[in-house]
C-alpha cells in the first residue's frame, strides 16, 4: 500500500481534520518543497502548463463568484460554491486524458472547466431550465450528481467497461468527505478492488458536510480507509495544485497499467456555504475560516510562479481579463436562457414510446390548449 | 415447440441475448458457477465466460450502480437480484439513477438495463424472500415493469427487455419457476407480441379477472372451477405493469361489464388500486357492479406456514366473482368474508 501516514492512530485521530500531515509540494507561502512520492509526477510540468493551471483556478474562482452573484440576484435558484477547492478540482482535472470520464458531484465547477464545459453548462441546471445541461459525450462527464456518493458506483461500472474494452481510459469519481459515510461509496470500493477497475476516487475533504464536521464522518483519516479495501491511497494537501496534479497522475498511471483503483484524499476547505441556502456562521467559527484563507490555493501557486519568474503583473492582468470574459459569458447564458415549452416536461422519460405517458401528455396539451382558446 | 420450465425458458432467453449481442452481460450474486440460487443462469458462465456472466460481490446497490456505469460505457447489463426482498438496498440506484438518467440528460443517456427479480411468495420461503414490490417500481417514471406468467412469455419478453433501450424491471414468479409449458425457441422475435401488450389468457363473457405473474395461473384455475357453475370468466394477463395496456383491459371489461382485479401484493395503493381507478374512468357506463380487488393484506409478508392466508387463492377470487355477479350476496356476512376481500365501502 502506498498509504504512508502515521500508524499511530491516536495521532491520526487527533489531526485528521487538519492538513499538516498531508503530502504537499508547495507550502502555504508558495515555497517549493521536496516530496519524494509526488515529485516525480510533476518534474516535466512546463511553465506553460503551470500557468494554465493557475489560469484555470482563477477562472474557476471567478465563475464561482458569478454563480453566487447570479443566485443573489435571483437569476439562479441555487448555487454550490467551490471557493477554496480550486486546486483540488483544477489540479486533478488537468492530469486527465481526453478519453477519461469523470463522475462529478454538484460542486465540481473546476472539474467541468477542465473538461471543456461551455458557459451555459454551468448555470442552466441551477437556474432550473435543465437537469443536466451539458452533453456528457462532448466533455466526458456524467451529469452532476446530487445523491451523495451514488456516482462512485457509476464510475466503477464505467471503469469495468473500459477494462473489458481493453482501453486505457480511466473513470474518476469526485465526492466529498460526507460521501465516504455512504454505502454506495464503500460498495464502489469493494467492486473496484475486486475487479481491479481502472477508477480513481477523488475525495475532496473540505471539512464540512453541510453543518457536520469531518470528525462526524470518521475518527480516522479518510485516506486510511482505502487500504482496508485493498486500494492504495494518498492524503494530499488539496490546496496545493502541484500536489493534486502529481497525485492524480500517480493514480491514473496505476489505472492505465492495469493496477486498479486508487484513492486520493485531498485535504482542503470549503470557504463559503454548502450552498447559497446555507448559513455556515451557525456552525463554524470565523477563526477557522481565516486560518484556511491563509492557505489559499491560488495565492500559493501565484507566489510560486512569481518567485520562479513564470508569472508577472502583465500575465495576471491577462488571466483576470479572461476570467471576467468567462463570467460575462456565463451571465449572458444564464440571463438569456429560454424556458422550454410546457409539454417538454413529458419528453425523454423513456427512450421508447410509453402509452400511459403519451396519454398524459396529450391530456395536458389539451388542457393547456383550452387556455389558449379562452384568451 | 419445446416443453420447458419457466426457469429454463429464461435461461434460454438469456443465452440468446448473450449470443446475439456481445455488449450484453449478466451480473449478480452466485449466478456463475452455481448458476444462481434458482439455477436460472445455469451453464451460462461456462458457455460465455466469467467476463460475460459476472459473479459480483454481495452488494445490491453495487450491482445496480456499477451496471449503470457499464450502460454508460455502452454495455447492456442484465442484473439478477437474488430475491425480491433484497432489492431494497438497491432502491436508490434504481429509482434515482436507473429510472432518471435518460430524463436528466435530455435523452442523451440510454439505460438499457434489465433488473431480474425472482418474485413473490407461495414457495414456503424465509423472511424477505417472498415480497411483491412491484408498486414501488410502477410508481417510478422512467422504468418499465413486466411480469412473465408462462415459459413462452418468459423466453420472449426477456429478450425484448434486453433489446429495449429503457430500463426494465423483470419480475419472475418464483413459484412458477418449475412449471412447464411449450416454448417456441425458433420464434421470430419480430413477430412476437411486444411486451407492453396484455394477453387474453382465457376468453369469457360474464366477468373479467385482471391479474399478472403467478396469479394468472390461480385465476385460470378459478375460471375453470367457475365454468362448472356455468360462469364464463375472462382472464387478462397484464404482462406489462408499466405501461398498462388499458386498451385490452377496457375492451374486456366493456364486454363482460364486471371485473375482479387480483394480485398478491398488498392492497393499499397497490397496482389493483390503479387498475380499478383506470377501469372506472374508462368503463364506468359499462360496469354492472363495482370493481373488486382480491389482494394480499396490508401486512408484511407472513411466516410461510400462514402464507396461504395472504396469497389470494382460487376460493377468494371466486368469492369476489360472486360479489361482482351479485350471486349469493345476501349470504355473505362480514364475519364470513375472507380477509382481503372488500365487500363494502367501510372498514376492511
Amino acid at each position: 500500500m502506498t498509504y504512508t501516514q502515521t500508524q499511530d492512530s491516536s495521532i491520526g485521530r487527533a489531526r485528521h481534520h487538519d492538513d499538516e500531515d498531508a503530502l504537499r509540494l508547495l507550502e502555504s507561502d508558495g515555497t517549493r518543497v521536496a516530496e519524494p512520492t509526488l515529485d516525480p509526477w510533476v518534474s516535466d510540468l512546463s511553465p506553460h502548463e503551470l500557468r494554465a493551471l493557475h489560469r484555470d483556478m482563477v477562472l474557476t474562482r471567478r465563475l464561482d463568484a458569478e454563480g453566487v452573484a447570479l443566485q443573489r440576484q435571483g437569476q439562479l435558484a441555487l448555487w454550490a460554491p467551490c471557493r477554496g477547492q480550486e486546486a483540488t478540482q483544477v489540479g486533478t482535472a488537468h492530469a486527465l486524458a481526453p478519453g477519461d470520464f469523470v463522475f462529478p458531484s454538484y460542486r465540481e465547477h473546476g472539474v467541468l472547466l477542465g473538461r471543456g464545459a461551455q458557459p451555459a453548462d454551468y448555470v442552466l441546471a441551477w437556474r432550473g431550465e435543465e437537469h443536466s445541461a451539458y452533453d456528457h459525450t462532448t466533455i466526458n462527464a456524467a451529469p452532476p450528481q446530487i445523491i451523495i456518493g451514488a456516482q462512485s458506483l457509476h464510475a466503477t461500472g464505467w471503469a469495468m467497461g473500459a477494462q473489458r474494452d481493453g482501453s486505457t481510459d480511466v473513470a474518476v469519481a469526485y465526492y466529498g468527505d460526507g460521501a465516504t459515510s455512504q454505502g454506495d461509496v464503500n460498495e464502489a470500493m469493494v467492486f473496484a478492488s475486486s475487479f481491479r477497475a481502472p477508477v480513481v476516487f477523488v475525495c475532496s475533504n473540505n471539512q464540512w458536510a453541510i453543518s457536520e464536521p469531518v470528525t462526524v464522518q470518521s475518527e480516522f483519516p479518510l485516506a486510511g480507509r482505502a487500504p482496508g479495501f485493498g486500494i492504495p491511497s494518498l492524503r494530499i494537501d488539496g490546496n496545493d495544485a502541484l500536489a493534486c496534479v502529481a497525485a492524480m497522475r500517480w493514480a491514473l498511471d496505476r489505472a492505465r497499467r492495469g493496477e486498479g483503483p486508487s484513492f486520493i484524499e485531498a485535504v482542503t476547505y470549503r470557504m463559503g456555504p454548502h450552498t447559497t441556502s446555507d448559513d455556515p456562521t451557525r456552525y463554524r467559527e470565523p477563526g477557522e475560516v481565516e486560518a484556511w484563507a491563509e492557505r489559499d490555493p491560488i495565492a500559493r501557486l501565484e507566489a510560486y510562479l512569481r518567485a520562479e519568474g513564470m508569472l508577472d503583473d502583465g500575465g495576471l492582468a491577462e488571466v483576470a481579463r479572461a476570467a471576467d470574459a468567462l463570467a460575462a459569458e456565463v451571465r449572458a447564458a444564464c440571463i438569456g436562457a429560454t424556458t422550454r415549452a410546457p409539454e417538454t416536461i413529458f419528453d425523454h422519460v423513456y427512450a421508447e414510446p410509453h402509452a400511459g405517458l403519451a396519454q398524459q401528455k396529450a391530456d395536458y396539451a389539451q388542457y393547456l390548449a383550452g387556455f389558449e382558446v379562452s384568451r | 415447440m419445446t416443453a420447458l420450465t419457466l426457469g429454463a425458458a429464461i435461461n434460454a432467453g438469456l443465452s440468446e441475448a448473450l449470443e446475439s449481442d456481445d455488449k450484453v452481460l449478466l451480473m449478480g450474486e452466485d449466478i456463475g458457477k452455481l448458476g444462481g440460487v434458482f439455477r436460472v443462469t445455469d451453464g451460462l458462465q461456462k458457455r460465455f465466460g466469467a467476463q460475460r456472466v459476472v459473479d459480483t460481490p454481495l452488494a445490491e446497490a453495487g450491482i445496480v450502480g456499477t451496471a449503470v456505469g457499464l450502460a454508460l460505457r455502452g454495455y447492456r447489463p442484465v442484473v439478477e437480484i437474488q430475491f425480491d426482498g433484497f432489492v431494497y438496498p438497491a432502491f436508490d440506484q434504481i429509482v434515482c439513477q436507473v429510472a432518471k438518467l435518460h430524463y436528466r440528460s435530455n435523452g442523451r443517456i440510454r439505460m438499457p438495463l434489465v433488473i431480474r427479480i425472482p418474485w413473490a411468495g407461495g414457495v414456503g420461503a424465509a423472511e424477505h424472500h417472498s415480497e411483491s414490490p412491484e408498486a414501488y417500481f410502477v410508481h417510478t417514471a422512467g422504468l418499465r415493469v413486466v411480469a412473465a406468467s408462462n415459459p413462452q412469455d418468459a423466453y420472449v419478453m426477456l429478450q425484448q427487455a434486453v433489446a429495449s433501450d429503457d430500463p426494465v424491471i423483470f419480475f419472475e414468479p418464483k413459484r412458477l419457476y418449475h412449471s412447464k409449458g411449450e416454448v417456441d425457441l425458433d420464434a421470430d422475435l419480430s413477430d412476437a407480441p411486444p411486451m407492453h401488450l396484455a394477453r387474453i389468457a382465457r376468453e369469457g363473457t360474464d366477468a373479467t379477472i385482471v391479474t399478472y405473474g403467478a396469479q394468472v395461473r390461480t385465476a385460470l384455475d378459478a375460471a375453470l372451477a367457475a365454468e362448472d357453475e356455468g360462469i364464463s370468466l375472462e382472464v387478462v394477463d397484464l404482462r406489462s405493469l408499466s405501461p398498462l395496456d388499458l386498451n385490452t383491459i377496457a375492451a374486456s371489461v366493456r364486454k363482460t361489464g364486471r371485473v375482479v382485479v387480483t394480485h398478491e401484493a398488498a392492497r393499499e395503493a397497490g397496482l389493483g388500486a390503479e387498475l380499478v381507478a383506470s377501469i372506472t374512468e374508462q368503463c364506468f357506463e359499462y360496469l354492472e357492479a363495482p370493481p373488486m380487488r382480491v389482494t394480499g393484506h396490508d401486512i408484511p409478508y407472513p411466516p410461510s406456514k400462514l402464507e396461504k392466508h395472504h396469497v389470494p387463492d382460487l376460493d377468494r377470487i371466486l368469492h369476489a366473482v360472486d360479489r361482482v355477479l351479485d350471486r349469493g350476496a345476501g349470504a355473505v356476512t362480514a364475519a364470513a368474508t375472507p380477509a382481503g376481500v372488500r365487500i363494502d365501502g367501510g372498514v376492511r
